[in-house]
């Protein structure tokens, strides 16, 4: 046994405990964790805490980051194509929906009633952002799916800095630098002390805090993606993917039509991330050309690719830690150097560790058999019934 | 906020030119500065094009070397030579300008070249040992590449006081841009002079060194079928290295020329977008072809001033990324294909 596989001997127990559980189990364990996560900003211990930034802030974002990191395991870990500009799908769900709800934008459709009403306006943007987001990916990837797979990675890089150019560039609807402030948000909650609910920013003291809100509202929706993903990973959809990523000549010899199951792996991710950039826009209230910095796309993919490519629990995890140590770590100095400056130092530093000692990740994903593979795999398991084998 | 355009839709055609007219009065002009850029783009772009020729590999990290190599410049004329930054521009006339920048340059691409190896060594080798997949490989230049990015923008200032961080480096300018002569109606500067005549010199040497000398022999052979090429005696691991190497320096000379031009670019995330811009100048030219490598740089950086002549300043990167995108379409192994084996052809 090696080295780095002693050292990191828990991730693979926790994932081996894991596949071993049955379907009941899994349910049960999830909910309780489910509960745990929901409660923990409420009660939040002492070791856990971000001292220089509100916890519920923290969570939000973990949230957000573990909704791109399941979209993003979608491309890189099932499918195998590296995405380098997802940030830019971000940035289109964000836009879209700040673009349809901010007094800056020229394109304002809040009314006073109907669907674009203010207590409605997010929650109407968001299908439109997840549409756009997912057409952007098609836009995108018609042309960009038949490349190799090493040019993809550039185009798509190219891709996200070419949103974030044209966020700055054309200033007449996007307000340019400067950005669109006053966006939508959901509006729960409503009374004297929060004139605009529970979702505003009005509501930023104590535990139950917007932050907090936004997290939950997040921990909801990452649920759902992760029983939708789960299951087309065990459909034909994901067998395609998994084969495709294994061996796409293959794939083709076999009858996959790997461009259809390429592109529907992109259109898949691009729409999650929208969402998450809608989730970003009601939370922040405010869409502006530098948080779509192509760096953050690195980030997001560190995050897939520490939690383990393909495991979509894993990248979760992954999620936490790309959010929660530059919180955690913000303000604590070293050396006079603030190590909550350093992320991207460290991440980077993590990925080339990664990848040389363990490119599967902390969380490892099985290549295991799919769907009916759990019970072929018992029954291949079972020992031989024979009693004297050596005869 | 009042928005000048009238309909909603106007707006979005208020921020793009379409301006013709512009690029026909300047058609000359542009093409010269084209040129300049071009040269830069052209020399890094062999550092992608010949490590992609030899192991399919893009080397995600090596805007992160040019990168250093402008570190290593501003260094060298800093700290070596005792230039401060002073704003002004210093007149020391032909010779010992260009002395001053040729030991400028010298150091640069020492920086980069040690850089390069080093990259090669620690993040890419101990890869090729595990017979890692094409994306990990990836993954490691992208995290190799936010190490020398972060290194520059955090550590770099608590290791040498003044370099570094969040700001740009005080330029220090050696050669004031002025009009030697004209050709047509555009002006051609010392600096352009300068540029032009290094990449050219630059250019002409690796092409000699690939095409004509054994090492060169050597690169070409693992660049065809590396199995062979081992079987027949070539030290795969040694080419690799020395391809890394010729990639690192060529980086080095383009960052001092890139100085020259934007004295004011010597920054960490400096790299970035020259980076793209260079590997889209491969592309262009066909990945893995030395002199299309060079052709592909030349072109981008006259198709981005034109491009930028007609649609305004601001969307210039945009109309590289474009370009990149419609190249793959149409003709996804560039111009001159994508051969480095047969480079020679």
């Amino acid at each position: 046994m090696s080295v780095t596989n002693r050292l990191l001997a828990p991730g693979d127990r926790l994932r081996e405990w894991w596949s071993g559980l049955s379907r009941v189990q899994k349910w049960a364990f999830g909910i309780l964790l489910f509960g745990a996560l929901a409660l923990l900003p409420l009660y939040t211990p002492p070791f856990l805490d971000t001292p220089g930034i509100s916890f519920g802030g923290t969570l939000a974002q973990f949230a957000m980051v573990a909704i791109i990191a399941i979209g993003l395991n979608v491309v890189v870990g099932q499918a195998g194509l590296l995405d380098l500009g997802y940030v830019g799908f971000y940035a289109v769900g964000a836009y879209t929906v700040a673009l349809l709800t901010s007094p800056n934008s020229p394109w304002n459709k809040v009314t006073d009633t109907g669907p674009f009403s203010a207590p409605w306006a997010w929650l109407s943007c968001v299908p439109l952002a997840m549409a756009i987001t997912a057409l952007a990916g098609l836009i995108l990837g018609i042309p960009t799916l038949r490349l190799r797979g090493d040019y993809l990675a550039i185009v798509t890089l190219g891709f996200g800095e070419v949103i974030r150019l044209m966020a700055d560039n054309l200033s007449d609807i996007t307000n340019g630098p400067r950005g669109l402030s006053r966006v939508a948000f959901p509006r729960l909650g409503e009374s004297d002390k929060l004139p605009e609910g529970v979702f505003s920013n009005g509501n930023s003291s104590g535990h139950a805090n917007y932050g907090t809100w936004w997290f939950w509202l997040g921990l909801v929706l990452i649920v759902v993606i992760l029983l939708l993903v789960g299951n087309l990973e065990r459909s034909r959809v994901g067998r395609a993917w998994v084969a495709i990523r294994e061996d796409e000549d293959a794939a083709e010899v076999m009858g996959v039509n790997t461009f259809r199951f390429k592109l529907w792996a992109f259109v898949m991710g691009a729409a999650i991330g929208g969402l998450s950039g809608a989730l970003y826009a009601g939370q922040v209230q405010y869409v502006a050309p530098p948080s779509f910095n192509i760096i953050n796309s690195m980030l997001f993919l560190c995050a897939v690719v520490l939690g383990g490519q393909g495991n979509k629990l894993g990248v979760i995890f992954g999620a936490f830690i790309i959010v929660y140590l530059p919180n955690r770590l913000l303000g604590v100095h070293f050396l006079g150097i603030n190590m909550g400056d350093l992320k991207y130092l460290f991440f980077g530093l993590a990925l080339v560790v990664m990848m040389i000692f363990r490119p599967e990740g902390l969380f490892p994903a099985r290549a295991q058999l799919l769907a009916y593979g759990k019970a072929a795999r018992d029954w291949l398991r079972t020992p031989p019934v024979e009693k004297d084998p050596a005869t | 906020m009042i928005h000048e355009c009238v309909d909603q839709y106007a707006c979005l055609a208020a921020n793009i030119n379409f301006n013709l007219e512009g690029l026909r009065i300047g058609f000359w002009q542009l093409t010269i500065d084209g040129l300049s850029w071009g040269a830069i783009y052209a020399l890094v772009a062999v550092g992608y094009t010949l490590v992609f020729g030899v192991l399919r590999l893009i080397n995600f990290a090596h805007s992160e070397i040019f990168m250093l190599g402008m570190f290593g410049a501003y260094f060298a004329l800093d700290v070596i030579m005792g230039f401060t930054p002073s704003g002004n521009a210093y007149n020391k006339g032909i010779a010992l300008t260009v002395l001053y920048l040729g030991l400028a340059m010298l150091f640069a691409m020492l920086v980069s070249g040690s850089a390069a190896v080093g990259l090669e060594f620690v993040a890419y080798r101990p890869l090729r040992r595990r017979n890692a997949r094409s994306l990990t490989f990836l993954i490691t230049a992208i995290g190799a590449s936010f190490v020398m990015q972060e290194f520059v923008h955090f550590i770099l200032p608590h290791i040498i006081k003044g370099y570094g961080g969040s700001n740009a480096q005080q330029p220090i300018i050696l050669v004031q841009p002025k009009t030697q002569f004209h050709i047509f109606s555009a002006t051609v500067s010392n600096v352009t002079i300068v540029i032009i005549v290094a990449a050219l010199i630059f250019a002409i040497l690796t092409d000699f060194a690939i095409n004509r000398t054994k090492f060169g022999r050597g690169i070409r052979a693992v660049a065809q079928d590396s199995t062979t090429a081992t079987l027949m005696g070539v030290s795969r691991e040694r080419i690799i290295m020395t391809t890394f190497l010729i990639g690192g320096l060529l980086a080095g000379a383009a960052a001092l020329l890139y100085t020259l031009k934007v004295p004011q670019g010597i920054i960490y995330s400096g790299g970035f977008l020259l980076g793209i811009k260079a590997f889209s100048a491969a592309v262009l030219g066909g990945i893995g072809n030395l002199r299309g490598a060079l052709l592909g740089g030349l072109l981008l950086g006259i198709m981005e001033n034109y491009g930028q002549a007609v649609f305004g300043t601001q969307w210039r990167d945009v109309v590289a990324f474009v370009l990149l995108v419609l190249v793959l379409l149409f003709r996804p192994t560039g111009i001159l294909g994508e051969s480095l084996g047969k480079a020679r052809a």
